[in-house]
Order: structure tokens, then C-alpha cells, then sequence
């Protein structure tokens, strides 16, 4: 026997921990790689929270690029990405989309009121239906969708601001949404006087 | 008695339990016991999504009892086939709800492992089964040498 064999079993020994390390750490298999990628956004109707007699569907989400966060307040990591919801929302041009998932709509209203509401529209998912139409597995998730309503990123787990940076804005940068934070000292207490007024007019 | 305890852990560990794992809390109607042995054999077919190495069938996660639903509706109400509610999964939750991945780029690694461990056991089974025959051929000097050592042993052995 030669010498250089006695090293073969250290050799496969190093392979086995290799394929352990890439399985095992560079793969998170709590991260399952979303089916729905670059395919539209499937048909859906289901009820808006605010006002559960108006039925939004697959429609109301095109035109612009659209952040789909999937949220329930029974889940802790939903609470921890609020904050950075409520920053994008009001910082940056993208538009939020909120699907309650398996949740009492008095609870989600609620949570709207005491933490802010960073959505622009949000509909109701009780029975998780439309969960299971966009392949969600628990709460959150968040998709990214292109203006004709093609989904171009899936996040799951929260959105913070290290996933905002290196995986959302250079994919929003692509579609040209401005992602960069726009609270300009001067300008804003002027929009936002505008848009109180916008709300005054509404109201009467 | 410590013995017979790690045996009995053993036979546990090794035995897969299935009265254990089939734990459904749900009632469904179907139309016939057709359609329900489709269920359960569907049911029993994929992976939750969740919960890593359980099947639908097997678990209480939130998005297993979801998608029991969703197979029953599909299946009863809609009365789709197999393979239609197959590729709805699919579809939606990727090879993974998937225990038999299909064969493609991205898996072409898991099904050819296989034919390449069976391929060098194949070729470590070929070393090993010839090399004694080349080893044992002892050449007629050598055997002279045994022949003496045994005489000398057995005449060591009568002597005492």
C-alpha cells in the first residue's frame, strides 16, 4: 500500500464536512426559493380591511411597482419590520401593499392605529386562501412586483434595513423607482400640509 | 437490564411509528371512500412547507392544515385530478412540497450521486476482491519457510 492512499479517507472525510458546510449553512432551509418568481401575481379578490364591502383584486395592485407585505399581528417578526415599513413608506416613492394573513380585521385595525399604517391599501386574507395562491408559509413575507404586476423578488422572513439596501432598492433602482430617502427638511412639512389639505377637501 | 434499554431505544429510534405520525385533526366529507383514499394518499404525498421533514399528512403546523384544506377543496369540490392538484402545489410552493424531486439542472447532482457512489463502491469492491489473490500466492521458498515453522511448533508442542 502506498503512502499517499493513507490520505484518502482524510480526503473524503474533508469532502463530507464540505458538502455539510454548503448544505447545512449556505443553504437556509427555512428559506424555500419562491415558485412565483418572474411570474405574474396570481388572480385574487378578496376584501380591503378599512372597508370589507369593496372587493381589490389583481388590478388594483398594477401600474407602479408595488411592495406585497404579507402580516398578521400574531407574528412577532411582523412588529420587528414594522418600523422599517413605516421608514420606506414614508420616505421613498415605492407604493405598500398590506395582506392581513389569517387575522380578525378589528386586531389589524388595531395594530394600523397604534403602530401607523404604512400601506396604501390593505386587504383581508382570513382563511389564508390567498396565502396559499402566493405559496406563503408563515408570516411575513413580502414580494416585490414590477408595474404590469410580474413578481421580481420574494423576501421571506422581515424586511430590515440590510435587506432594503442590498436586496430590494438595486432591484427598485432597476424598475426607476426613487428609493432614496427624500425627507428634504423644507419640502416636508409642505407636502404634508398639502396633503392635510387634499384630506380636508375629501372630507367635506 | 441496561442492555434491554438501549435495545428497546434502538428499535424505537429505528422504527418510524406511522400510527405516531398520522395525527389528522380534521374531519372532511367526501362524495366516496374513492375520493378519500386520494386524499389521504395525497395528503401523505407532500411535504409541509414549514416544518422541513414532515408530511402533510403529519403535521399541525397552521400552512399543513391550509393545504390539507386546499387538496380537499381542489379534490371534492373541484374535482381535479392527482396531477392537477400536484402541479397547483408545485406551482405555488416549488420542488419542495416535493418528495421526488424531478430531474433537471438544479438536480441533476442528487440523482446522479447515486450511480457515481455505486460507481466507486463498484470499483473499491473490484480492488479489494483481487488484490489477495495476487498477495496469497506464496512463492515454493516461502512455503518451505511455513512447512518448518509448523514442524517446529508441533514438535515443540509434543515434547512438553
Amino acid at each position: 500500500m502506498n503512502r499517499a492512499s493513507l490520505f484518502v479517507p482524510l480526503g473524503i472525510f474533508i469532502l463530507i464536512i464540505a458538502f455539510g458546510y454548503a448544505g447545512f449553512r449556505l443553504n437556509d432551509p427555512h428559506q424555500l426559493p419562491s415558485a412565483l418568481l418572474n411570474k405574474p401575481f396570481p388572480d385574487f379578490q378578496a376584501p380591503m380591511l378599512m372597508d370589507p364591502s369593496r372587493v381589490i383584486d389583481r388590478s388594483d395592485l398594477l401600474g407602479s411597482p408595488v411592495l406585497v407585505n404579507v402580516w398578521a399581528t400574531w407574528c412577532p417578526t411582523c412588529k420587528a419590520e414594522h418600523a422599517e415599513l413605516m421608514r420606506i413608506a414614508r420616505e421613498t416613492d415605492l407604493r405598500l401593499v398590506g395582506i392581513v394573513y389569517k387575522d380578525k380585521p378589528h386586531l389589524a385595525m388595531r395594530w394600523l392605529n397604534d403602530y401607523g399604517n404604512p400601506y396604501d391599501l390593505v386587504v383581508q386574507d382570513t382563511d389564508g386562501a390567498l396565502g396559499v395562491e402566493l405559496g406563503v408559509y408563515g408570516a411575513p413575507e413580502t414580494f416585490l412586483l414590477d408595474a404590469a404586476g410580474t413578481i421580481i423578488y420574494k423576501r421571506v422572513g422581515d424586511v430590515n434595513p440590510l435587506i432594503w439596501r442590498t436586496e430590494m432598492q438595486p432591484r427598485l433602482a432597476l424598475l426607476e423607482v426613487d428609493t432614496s430617502a427624500t425627507t428634504d427638511v423644507d419640502s416636508d412639512p409642505a407636502t404634508a400640509a398639502v396633503k392635510k389639505a387634499g384630506a380636508a377637501e375629501r372630507k367635506d | 437490564m441496561v442492555r434491554l434499554g438501549s435495545l428497546l431505544l434502538i428499535a424505537l429510534v429505528l422504527c418510524p411509528l406511522p400510527g405516531l405520525a398520522a395525527t389528522p385533526v380534521d374531519i372532511y366529507e367526501f362524495d366516496s371512500a374513492e375520493q378519500e383514499s386520494r386524499y389521504r394518499a395525497l395528503i401523505d404525498e407532500f411535504r409541509c412547507p414549514k416544518c422541513l421533514n414532515t408530511n402533510l399528512s403529519g403535521s399541525d403546523a397552521p400552512i399543513a392544515q391550509d393545504l390539507r384544506r386546499t387538496i380537499h377543496r381542489l379534490l371534492v369540490t373541484d374535482g381535479r385530478s392527482d396531477q392537477e392538484i400536484r402541479d397547483f402545489l408545485q406551482e405555488r410552493y416549488g420542488d419542495f412540497v416535493l418528495y421526488d424531486p424531478p430531474l433537471k439542472p438544479g438536480t441533476w447532482i442528487l440523482w446522479g450521486a447515486p450511480v457515481f457512489f455505486l460507481l466507486i463502491g463498484a470499483w473499491v469492491l473490484f480492488r479489494v476482491v483481487r488484490k489477495p489473490a495476487q498477495e496469497t500466492a506464496l512463492s515454493e521458498a516461502e512455503q518451505e519457510k511455513i512447512a518448518e515453522i509448523i514442524r517446529q511448533q508441533r514438535t515443540e508442542r509434543g515434547s512438553q
